[in-house]
């Protein structure tokens, strides 16, 4: 075991390496491209063997990974923003072929407007490709992730892609203390790829991706595909478990944090957990009773463990670093419908939108979002979502506004 | 005049054993489907397919296919990134001791012309670049035929698809002309090149079993004769694809090393009009009155073609070509 300051992208890196991938097709993309280029020079200087190739966009990117995992060798893969959503028809048609493989999505806001700071709509677009999404919040977090992830891929009650999400720049530039497991123990925990699936070879016929044109034998495929999926909700857990076991840190599908009390909680994804997390310490010295939890499984979405969790609480602020115009917070609805069955729901519930393409969220936002739980009362019927933003952010986009020589739209306030 | 066989004489030269069974759910003359089965035949059984979105995609339909060998349906713009994957795969596995010299496969890609020509063209010139091992087979109907025969890059001239219909503003449907994916291929200088007809099964049987040694990216580029799509009756296919071949329009050739020599050349040139007549998506162009404007076009592009042929191959050929002329 070695500790070393690394970067997201280099933990992600790191993580690949010691999985001993064989194939990486890829391509670049900022904030994402540090991996590949990682990769490359491992590839180059034989610390990998197999081969690295450079693609001609990540719809071929993700396909040749797809055609590679089928032919029975460890793949994996890396993008971001753009090339994610490039990739979408070959996302949901590798996940069909139902072979595994690991991908690393830089979490970066979508065009237009281009921009380079992350938000979580690139991932959550992925949300039903059928792929299993863990969002990490820590360097270490995204290096044991990767290894965790090829180590559900491959199982046969799952056997599906894996995309582990971390943020641009908070993440994917930021260094912090990594501690870089023992490759032998790599080993105990991650053993060779040992394809389940019929793998292509001249000795045999195998027909992959073939048309299912009779709308039963198509749903039959589809829910299964949702249960392999499932199943991956047991298998992160006993994967877990293993790797608390070797390596000595544990995680779960959910993340709680001082949730023993709490009266009200927050629920977050990925790098801006830490930020909600120093707000509830904040909090917790003023007295005040609040827990956060992290969303760390999208897919599958831990829900019985979400309502356990969520269940019995006076208020939940969902906030959600994506929008979907015209709903608003794509992980509230999430919440929300675990909760919807739920006889003791948290009487308030309220959607914040923030953190959109790299924006901060700063204590005085932080404080605004307890506020607004604090004020609320139950049964206010929908609550449109509530956009954080600081005066600060108000004056600086009036200004360029005004330089562009364009009037302020919506509400002014 | 047909450049002499090395390896087949006579099609009785070309393998008996079928690669695919009956039975594909395909149109009855499908052009492309016979293009398949003889291409096959010569690679043999241990191949896998790499399809792209189209007619073919039909061909293994739950819980059946027709294919011996195996099969990989993709998408329609990233076929040939398909075939990366699996051929950089298997190169893996025979590497670790993985996969024996008689498990490896010959990567196959079938793919019809709207995704060769148009949406997968950049996937496959990256794979080309890369100097992949790979065999392409593009079944060319010249339309996307699977979702109803609209116009692709590869419709001819004056040719009528669902997508440039014949109309007073627009007399030949299709004004545009079609791309010359040999010569896309060709400029990128892959080890070999070639136009195939499923009517010459000899020179096709020929021109798979002379690339079965070179490694490297191989297109075949097939006419593929499309009953559904060019609207004939499904018994004319072979004479179609025939008079395609005699008329001149489809030249016969291929490119070793990027050297161009054509393989078949019609003893006589049949006027264009021969192969144009039957097909209804030519129609316009004799009914109800001649397009004399277009059909001279058309044969002149011909005529131009094999000019030009004449000059750059000179040697047999070129006297081949001057006793031909009709
Ligand atoms: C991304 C995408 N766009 C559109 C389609 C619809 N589509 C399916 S087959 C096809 C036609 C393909 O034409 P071609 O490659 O010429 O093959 P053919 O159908 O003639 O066999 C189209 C447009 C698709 N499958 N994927
Ligand atoms: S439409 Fe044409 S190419 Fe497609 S299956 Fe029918 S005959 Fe073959």
């Amino acid at each position: 075991m070695v500790r070393k300051m690394l970067t997201g992208n280099a933990a992600a890196a790191w993580g690949a390496r010691l999985a001993q991938v064989e194939y990486v097709p890829a391509f670049p993309i900022t904030p994402q491209t540090e991996i590949i280029e990682s990769l490359a020079g491992w590839f180059a200087d034989g610390a990998l063997t197999g081969k690295f190739v450079t693609m001609d966009s990540e719809h071929s990117m993700v396909t040749a990974a797809g055609a590679a995992a089928t032919t029975g060798v460890r793949t994996f893969t890396a993008t971001s923003s753009q090339g994610l959503i490039y990739a979408m028809e070959a996302l949901y048609t590798v996940s069909g072929w139902r072979v595994p493989f690991v991908l690393v999505n830089v979490s970066r806001g979508l065009s237009s407007p281009i921009t380079l700071g992350p938000d979580h709509n690139d991932v959550l677009a992925a949300r039903d490709a059928g792929f299993i999404q863990i969002h990490v919040e820590t360097c270490q977090e995204v290096l044991d992730s990767v290894l965790m992830a090829f180590r559900i891929a491959e199982d046969s009650r799952v056997s599906l892609p894996v995309l582990v999400n971390l943020d641009g720049f908070f993440l994917s530039f930021t260094r912090e203390p990594v501690e870089i497991p023992n490759a032998k123990l790599v080993q105990e925990f991650l053993p060779a790829f040992r394809p389940h699936h019929p793998v292509f070879k001249g000795s045999q016929s195998v027909a992959q991706g073939v048309a299912v044109l009779d709308g039963a034998a198509y749903s039959y495929f589809r829910y299964q595909m949702h249960r392999a999926v499932e199943n991956a909700l047991e298998v992160h857990e006993e994967v877990a478990e293993d790797f608390y076991r070797l390596f000595g840190r544990r995680y779960g599908a959910l993340e709680e944090y001082r949730m023993e009390d709490a009266e009200t909680v927050l629920v977050m994804a990925g790098s801006f957990s830490t930020k909600g997390k120093a707000a509830v310490n904040r909090w917790r010295d003023q007295g005040r009773k609040v827990g956060l939890v992290r969303l760390r499984l999208i897919r599958p979405q831990p829900a019985a463990e979400l309502a356990r969790l969520l269940t019995g609480r006076k208020a939940v602020g969902v906030i959600d670093q994506n929008i979907s115009p015209g709903l608003g917070g794509i992980l509230y609805q999430e919440v929300a419908g675990a909760l919807a069955s739920t006889s003791d729901r948290p009487p308030v519930m309220r959607s914040f939108v923030g953190g959109l393409g790299g924006k901060d969220i700063s204590p005085a936002e932080f404080d605004r979002v307890l506020e607004v739980l604090d004020e609320a009362k139950s049964g206010e019927g929908h609550v449109p979502c509530e956009l954080l933003f600081t005066d600060a952010e108000y004056k600086q986009v009036r200004t360029a506004l005004s330089v562009a020589g364009k009037p302020l739209e919506g509400r002014a306030s | 005049m047909k450049v002499k066989g090395e390896f087949f004489k006579s099609p009785k030269d070309i393998p008996q054993e079928e690669e695919l069974s009956s039975g594909a759910p395909l149109c009855a003359g499908c052009g492309g489907l016979t293009t398949l089965r003889l291409v096959h035949k010569v690679l043999g059984e241990k191949v896998v397919i790499v399809n792209a979105a189209g007619c073919m995609t039909l061909m293994a339909t739950y819980p059946y296919s027709p294919i011996r060998s195996s099969w990989l349906y993709t998408t329609m713009g990233s076929v040939a990134a398909g075939a990366q994957g699996i051929r950089d795969a298997l190169d893996i596995r025979r590497a670790k001791g993985e996969l024996q010299e008689q498990d490896d496969m010959k990567v196959l890609v079938l793919a019809g012309d709207g995704s060769t020509y148009d949406m997968g063209l950049s996937a496959t010139s990256a794979a080309i670049h890369r100097g992949l091992d790979f065999w392409y087979l593009c079944y060319d109907n010249e339309a996307y035929g699977n979702t109803g025969f609209q116009m692709s890059s590869s419709s001819p001239f004056a040719s009528r698809t669902t997508t440039s219909p014949i109309g007073k503003e627009e007399p030949e449907g299709t004004f545009q002309e079609k791309k010359d994916m040999f010569e896309i291929w060709r400029a990128q200088k892959p080890p070999y090149v070639a136009t195939v007809s499923s009517h010459e099964v000899v020179d096709l049987a020929e021109k798979v079993h002379r690339s079965l040694a070179m490694k490297g990216p191989k297109l075949f580029l097939a006419l593929a004769v499309c009953p559904t799509g060019w609207g004939f009756d499904p018994r004319l296919g072979d004479e179609l694809a025939h008079l395609a071949v005699r008329t001149g329009i489809w030249p016969l050739k291929e490119a070793v090393g990027g050297v161009v020599r054509h393989t078949v050349i019609p003893k006589r040139f049949l006027p264009v009009e021969e192969y144009l007549r039957p097909q209804l998506r030519f129609r316009h162009l004799f009914e109800p009155k001649p397009h004399t404007e277009a059909l001279q076009a058309i044969q002149q592009r011909v005529d131009h073609y094999w000019d030009q042929v004449r000059k750059d191959e000179g040697g047999d050929n070129q006297a081949q070509l001057k006793e031909d002329k009709h």
